[in-house]
């Protein structure tokens, strides 16, 4: 066999091989989807968004873990976003390449990609302990400390992106630093900042391992900070441990849920940050 | 003209103010960037403290004993951290050669109409909640591979000596093997799109020069696009690895829970963050508790070393990339 | 407060017509370090008001760098700082205790690529007034209408004020920029290479608005190009290597310069 004729049998055998294996990836993947749909969709009724988990053996929804997965999501969010902005916007506007903002940028960078886990345990700390018992508040403070370092990391980027020529030209026109920051750069990575946030209520909506020893869960309706309260990630994880015919279907659908909601708010980004390259 | 208008003392407080407003603002965002910081100190010292107990109860001898018992109250990491370290081994052994398969194909073999949309998709993918990963394990893969995967690969590779051992025992679906194989499904996307935008930052020159010296597509990957970014893709993998490592719900569901040391792929076993989901709420008594939390730290530090090497080799390749710099 | 000039430079204020120039910046002894780098080395010069004056130079001369002392624009970047005295209307500028504010409404800066902010084009324009005072609607309507009709732009946005500034060509853009830097009626223009990203006719109309604001504004413009300086500028400065060559009327500096590396650089044997 000549060399050529190596290469190119080398080249065609690899070739094949990447092939065969995106292919048995994507099925995979697709498969995973699609066993999500089809049991989700059986297990959508009405009644899962009108009524609250029930006891074993018997029906009814996950109106109690949607609301709390929604509060909860939404407080955490509300807080994470002006600090995880602030941060951001320290480390890029003021501290830029001071050693103070690349161990900020690194420390950042650890609790970004922290085990979720070890947040939990973190806030069961600092939280679960010093309250006595399990709250809904300690699963605002987890989930919030997951998005911080996500908003920080894109505030950050998108405000580097900003021309330092549009901030020197509010500055020649005598505009106050804040002035600058909150006219000018705001503006200018709005929609940038705006994406990071997304992805942040995307990453928070679906974390359970946090939210396990803080939020606990509750089969009730419950709309208490100071008690524990059911959320959608934590019902999943027990009602589809458990051997619960009824139980495992409601896991299903909840799983459902929580995945079309994080898709949705992905592709939801993902049109902004086109919007945003395609305009300029 | 008289000394002092209106207009002027307008300009003055307006330009006072905004001094102060400056003074204050800059304080503000410094503050918030402080509580990052203390953020990451505040995990650090809650788990150290956590953890304290235990490790003065059981000392170094904490990460070699294999014993876990909550009746005699006597702990040991070494099952969890075997489970933790086996499970990851098998999902990079089976993502990274996979994710460099698609990535592959993603940037050299794809019909170009269908490459952005499918890079948008293994994207979305990385995007779903790994508790989705999970519960398909437990309800799909893992009947499958008690009825059909693991008898089939102990009929094939049991007899093998050495490597045979690895695929004995009991198949029951769950365990160690297929833990891993669905953690490596899982960061599969990650590490394939970060393999992309990586493959992506080689300079069209230089792939096209290939090209133009009659090197095949294979030929272009592995031999100029891989070299170009190995430090990426090295990258790549660490921040999969950290993942892989610690992740909780994906593993969870299909690990077993089972604290004992396994033999098998097909033995069931636990890992940390398993472990810390299961029992962190039903621990009763303190030296239980801090021994999970002590749990904890071995496996912050193991992430945290895995990501910092990560991190510093992406860095780098970013730094190659745009020059070495000013 | 103004003073009567004294030419720091022989002949150098002496415009062709022999009539007398009020000095508008004067520059002693000014040094400039990046870091450890000494990028200005000692600068004498006496900018007179109401004229065009250029500074020309090959890459890295430090023309642009003293443009960026003159407004104090460099003080946003650490390890940036200057030493000597520049003067504008007899106050020094570098004075620490200076207020930076007031510096800037009376100094506008244009930049090399248009820098319209991420807002309407009415917004920019009023964007450096808000910073100072609080006027009513009408008013600022009035002093946008102005800022516009002075820059040459008013015909060609007056029925899209408020789209983005953005969405505008470049050549608008940086009339705009003009707008907003004249909006809050500076007494000093600073103009950073302002036609290097536009296109020959662009660069025209650039160069007309140039030659009506001169009546009104002490420009000072940096250029990399000759032919510019020569067109659209009273007096041109040659810098090489951080210290200022020869600086004259420019019709003396582009027809019969009195240094031989200004002559080189003119005629184009070097830079």
């Amino acid at each position: 066999m000549t060399r050529v004729q190596t290469r190119r049998i080398t080249d065609i055998v690899m070739t094949v091989i990447a092939l065969a294996v995106t292919s048995l990836v994507l099925l995979i993947l697709g498969a995973i989807l699609w066993t999500l749909l089809s049991n989700g969709l059986s297990a959508l009724r009405p009644s899962l968004f009108t009524e609250s988990t029930p006891p074993p053996g018997s029906q009814g929804g996950l109106l109690n873990a949607i609301f709390g997965s929604a509060v909860m999501t939404g407080l955490a969010i509300l807080a994470a976003t002006p600090i995880g902005v602030m941060a951001g916007t320290y480390i890029s506007e003021y501290g830029r390449n001071s050693r103070l903002a690349h161990i900020v940028r690194f420390v950042n960078d650890v609790l970004l990609s922290a085990p979720s886990i070890i947040i939990g345990l973190f806030v069961y700390g600092i939280v679960v302990v010093q309250m006595g018992h399990f709250s809904a508040l300690a699963g605002v403070v987890a989930l919030a400390i997951i998005a911080i370092p996500i908003i920080v990391r894109t505030t950050e980027d998108m405000l580097g992106l900003v021309p330092d020529a549009l901030r020197e030209a509010a500055a020649a026109l005598g505009s106050p630093r804040w002035k600058i920051i909150a006219k000018v750069s705001y503006r200018a990575a709005f929609q940038g900042i705006l994406t990071g946030v997304l992805l942040a209520v995307a990453r928070i909506s679906g974390e359970t391992a946090p939210l396990l020893f803080t939020a606990l869960n509750n089969q009730f309706w419950s709309s208490n900070l100071n008690a524990p309260m059911a959320n959608l990630p934590v019902v999943i994880f027990q009602f589809a441990m458990s051997p619960y015919e009824d139980w495992r279907q409601l896991a299903w659908g909840g799983a459902l849920i929580i995945t079309a909601t994080v898709l949705a708010l992905n592709i939801f980004a993902r049109l902004l940050t086109r919007k945003r390259t395609g305009r300029s | 003209m008289a000394l002092i208008d209106d207009a002027d003392l307008n300009r003055i407080r307006r330009i006072r103010n905004g001094r102060l407003a400056d003074i204050f603002f800059r304080w503000l965002t410094w503050s918030f960037m402080a509580l990052v910081l203390l953020m990451l100190g505040g995990v650090i010292v809650v788990l150290v403290q956590g953890a304290a107990p235990a490790l003065k109860l059981f000392g170094f001898d904490f990460l070699i004993t294999a014993k876990w018992n909550p009746v005699t109250d006597e702990y040991g990491a070494l099952v969890p951290l075997v489970g933790t370290l086996a499970t990851s081994a098998v999902a990079m052994l089976v993502g990274v050669p996979a994710s460099f398969a698609v990535a592959f194909f993603l940037t050299e073999l794809c019909p170009y109409k269908l490459r952005t949309s499918l890079s948008t998709a293994v994207e979305l993918l990385a995007a779903v909640p790994s508790i989705i990963y999970g519960i398909w394990g437990l309800f799909v893969a893992a009947p499958f591979f008690q009825a059909t995967v693991e008898p089939a690969l102990a009929a094939w590779l049991g007899p093998i000596p050495l490597i045979g051992q690895l695929f004995s025992g009991v198949p029951i679906g769950i365990g160690i093997l297929l833990a891993g194989l669905i953690l490596g499904l899982m960061i599969l996307p990650f590490m394939t799109a970060v393999m992309r935008d990586v493959f992506e930052t080689v300079p069209a020159v230089l792939r096209e020069s290939a090209y133009g010296l009659g090197a095949t597509r294979w030929e272009v990957v592995w031999k100029v696009v891989l070299p170009y970014c190995r430090t990426g893709v090295v990258g790549a993998v660490m921040l999969g690895l950290g993942r892989a490592l610690g992740e909780t719900m994906a593993v969870t569901f299909v690990i077993g829970n089972a604290h004992r040391l396994p033999k098998s792929l097909f033995d069931p076993a636990t890992t940390i963050s398993a472990a810390l989901a299961n029992e962190f709420t039903e621990a009763v008594s303190d030296t239980y508790t801090s021994a999970l939390i002590a749990l904890g730290l071995v496996l912050f530090l193991l992430t945290f070393i895995v990501l910092a090497a990560g991190r510093r080799l992406l860095l780098r390749a970013e730094v190659a990339k745009t020059g070495g710099g000013k | 407060m103004t003073q009567l000039h004294t030419p720091s430079l022989a002949g150098a204020l002496h415009h062709p017509d022999g009539e007398k120039h009020v000095e508008k910046i004067s520059v002693r002894d000014l040094r400039f370090y990046y870091g450890q780098y000494e990028a200005l080395k000692g600068i004498n010069i006496s900018i007179p008001d109401r004229r065009v004056t250029a500074f020309i130079g090959p890459s890295g001369c430090g023309k642009s760098t003293l443009l960026r002392v003159l407004n104090r624009i460099y003080e946003m970047y650490p390890g940036q700082r200057a030493t000597g005295e520049v003067m504008v209307d007899g106050d020094n500028i570098l004075d620490p205790n200076l207020d930076l504010t007031k510096l800037r409404t009376k100094i506008g800066m244009v930049f090399q690529k248009p820098t319209p902010f991420p807002m309407s084009i009415y917004e920019n324009v009023a964007f450096g007034i808000r910073l100072y005072d609080k006027i009513s609607r009408a008013d600022m309507d009035e002093r946008v209408h102005w800022a516009l009709s002075q820059a040459a732009l008013w015909d060609e946005v007056k029925d899209k004020l408020h789209q983005l500034g953005t969405g505008l060509s470049g050549g608008q853009q940086q009339r705009l920029c003009i707008a907003r830097a004249i909006a809050v009626r500076p007494e000093i223009l600073l103009m950073d290479e302002p036609a290097s990203a536009l296109d020959p006719i662009s660069t025209a109309k650039l160069e007309e608005l140039i030659e009506k604001l001169r009546e009104e504004f002490c420009i000072v413009i940096v250029t990399h190009n000759m032919q510019q300086a020569a067109r659209a500028s009273d007096y041109t400065a040659f810098m090489y290597l951080g210290e200022l060559v020869e600086f004259d009327t420019s019709e003396k500096i582009f027809t019969n310069p009195s240094n031989v590396r200004t002559r080189d650089y003119v005629t184009g044997r070097f830079g």
